[in-house]
């Protein structure tokens, strides 16, 4: 059961100009993004940069005004509430930065830094709080003598764990990650990824994952999301979208990852042009007139693919 | 491919930058050769020493802060011993090179197409027209649409793919046999990415230049190189043909960078982690083997006191013997049978 609903998200950013700097138009940042969140799993949104996918996260936690659309949390509507300090929400929904170190203050110490949500959302003595710091830090995996230096004493990734340890600290339910081991060597990267599973498991966490790396994806993620122009061309369970991809987008995006062996790389090139060629031929059938990814059409229970009805017919002749 | 003739030879090159009193060596005793027409890969995770040996070559570094030593032989000249003037000599028409961020690489002032043509204008007696007409033919030739309008064009107004292939069209101007690509494509999107290196594998077919490509991806190493060389705190720890590499990786090191990638393939297995952290350039171990403190459980006695590198089948080499005696933490107790069975 979801505990989360998304319904029809929308973020339009205006482009003023003109005679009294009024609204000549919007940016579609997000265009209409529909999905469900359930307990104990992690949710990909994989795209190019520009498609919107670090605007969704950040207008799911509330960092972000949204312009339509209603968010459901264990069914009560808080749309419009979401940094309410009094609400549930905003305790149980966290985030985990790109870069860690800018998401930091640098005068604070790491002890201050991890007790600000805790200060925030639960009312502990200092001394439960000093306790539940030390507990922080063990948990990912840092010595007890942490608490008292500043952030810029500490390598990338472990950073990058503090930044995970700041938002466990409520308990959450849903831990957004943007882009979190984008910046992170690959020995560090594999440190942190094993890392987030582990208290995944632990503690029955769900993630939204935003990144644009499919291969860290794939590795962390039960759903898949793939977004275009602010909106989802693809969406299925794992499996689904790496072995029968269904959107021309889709296939473009996996035909593009390098594949980490040399044998068949010539194979791979060929490939690669030809699925560009059927992207440029077959554009009318993905995109509208103006370039708008069609409406999601449910192929089966967790498989929906945006296309026009025309589209699908084809698809389902073959 | 291996009998090509040479075009760079780098022997014991080292080059230290200043800090305080003393130079710590970045690129410590490196020794490689680039032939003519390959690709020739330089992986390694940050502060290795990759992008220090690239600059290195071509000179641009701080000549008050730096110390280069050794020799860099390019058509029998030594490039560690040049001075400025002679380095400009020989960028852009010998040695071209294409930035990480190809934004900050380009001017932001000057026209796309007067910036293709400096180099021209610098390094060939063309006339005007000549060179117009030289610079709409190096934009087609990366790709770009409509040519003459990008010409005209900031830098600003091209998205960051388009930009990347002007960076490679100032490279390839003066059809320079060696061309020096750094991380050309870590600041794109894999779309792109995947565009701009069918582009470079295309280009070196048509102009028989020598590449190195610098990057800390293995997959765009699979994608497009013809030889791999595998940097470890300023070392070279293992060299090979790419297809010998990714098929029997041999060095603890690259053995266990392959274990930490997620695999598109793989299931929900735990990746590999490497123990502690790329020492820093004041701390880095300098006798030894330098990747011991980072696999402490296998014995010292496996690493040479001065680790070489050591030929292991054609064109393979490995620097020091540990991955004789290397296992991952694990699947020890095998292993460790295998190992009392041969004394």
């Amino acid at each position: 059961m979801s505990f989360m609903q998304i319904n029809d998200l929308k973020v339009h950013y205006p482009i003023r100009g003109g005679f009294f700097n009024r609204v000549i138009d919007h940016v579609y940042a997000v265009d209409g993004i529909t999905m469900e969140i359930e307990r104990g799993k992690a949710y990909g949104l994989v795209g190019e940069s520009g498609c919107g996918k670090s605007t969704t996260g950040k207008s799911i936690i509330g960092l972000e005004k949204i312009t339509s659309g209603t968010i459901v949390y264990e069914g009560e509507n808080v749309t419009n509430r979401r940094r309410d300090r009094n609400s549930s929400y905003n305790r149980d929904i966290q985030m985990i930065f790109q870069d860690s170190h800018s998401s930091m203050n640098p005068r604070k110490r790491v002890q201050d830094i991890l007790a600000e949500p805790i200060r925030n959302f639960l009312s502990l003595t200092p001394q439960e709080e000093s306790k539940k710091i030390s507990e922080l830090l063990e948990i990912v995996g840092m010595p007890e003598d942490a608490k008292v230096k500043y952030p810029h004493e500490f390598s990338g990734g472990q950073k990058q764990r503090l930044g995970i340890a700041r938002a466990i600290a409520t308990n959450p339910k849903l831990i957004i990650a943007d882009e979190p081991v984008s910046a992170l060597d690959l020995s560090v990267q594999a440190q942190v990824l094993n890392f987030m599973k582990d208290i995944q498991n632990e503690y029955g966490l769900s993630y939204l994952f935003i990144s644009h790396d499919l291969g860290v994806v794939k590795h962390m993620c039960d759903y898949i999301n793939i977004m275009y122009k602010g909106r989802f061309v693809e969406t299925g369970t794992k499996q689904e979208i790496y072995s029968d991809p269904q959107h021309i987008y889709t296939k473009r995006l996996l035909s593009a990852i390098p594949d980490v062996t040399p044998v068949g790389r010539e194979e791979r090139k060929r490939e690669r042009i030809e699925v560009e060629r059927n992207y440029q031929q077959e554009h009318a059938q993905y995109f509208d007139e103006n370039g708008r990814v069609f409406d999601l059409v449910t192929l089966t229970d967790t498989h929906l693919v945006a296309a026009s009805a025309s589209g699908l017919q084809v698809k389902e002749g073959i | 491919m291996r009998t090509s003739e040479e075009l760079l030879k780098i022997t014991d090159l080292h080059t230290g930058f200043r800090i305080g009193d003393n130079y710590f060596d970045a690129v410590d005793g490196v020794s490689l050769t680039l032939r003519k027409n390959e690709i020739l890969a330089i992986v390694g995770e940050s502060g290795c020493g990759k992008s220090t040996l690239a600059t290195s070559i071509i000179g641009l570094h701080d000549h008050n802060k730096t110390r280069v030593q050794g020799e860099i032989l390019f058509k029998n000249k030594n490039l560690a011993r040049m001075t400025e003037g002679d380095f400009n000599e020989i960028r852009g028409l010998e040695i071209g090179m294409i930035f990480q961020d190809p934004l900050s690489a380009l001017n932001p002032l000057m026209r796309i197409g007067e910036q293709i043509e400096e180099g021209l204008i610098y390094h060939t007696d063309l006339t005007k027209n000549k060179r117009r007409e030289r610079v709409l033919e190096l934009l087609n030739q990366v790709g770009i649409p409509n040519a003459e309008r990008v010409a005209r064009q900031f830098p600003h107004q091209l998205s960051g793919g388009m930009r990347q292939r002007v960076i490679i069209a100032i490279a390839i101007s003066c059809k320079p046999q060696i061309i020096i690509a750094d991380e050309p494509t870590t600041a794109l999107d894999v779309t792109i990415q995947a565009q701009i290196l069918d582009l470079l594998i295309d280009l070196q077919k048509e102009t028989g230049a020598g590449i190195i490509l610098i990057t800390h991806d293995l997959g765009v190493v699979a994608e497009v190189a013809d030889r791999v060389a595998v940097m470890y705190a300023g070392q070279i720890i293992e060299l090979a043909p790419v297809e010998e590499l990714f098929a029997n990786p041999k060095h603890p090191y690259t053995r266990s960078l392959f274990n930490s990638i997620p695999q598109m393939n793989s299931g929900n297995e735990k990746l590999n982690v490497i123990e502690g952290i790329v020492p820093s350039l004041m701390k880095l171990p300098r006798q030894g083997c330098r990747f011991a403190p980072r696999i402490s459980w296998v014995p010292e006695s496996a690493h040479e006191a001065e680790p070489t590198l050591h030929e292991l089948s054609e064109g393979h080499f490995v620097r020091c013997s540990c991955h004789n005696h290397f296992y991952f933490k694990g699947e020890k107790e095998d292993i460790h049978h295998e190992l009392y069975a041969n004394k």
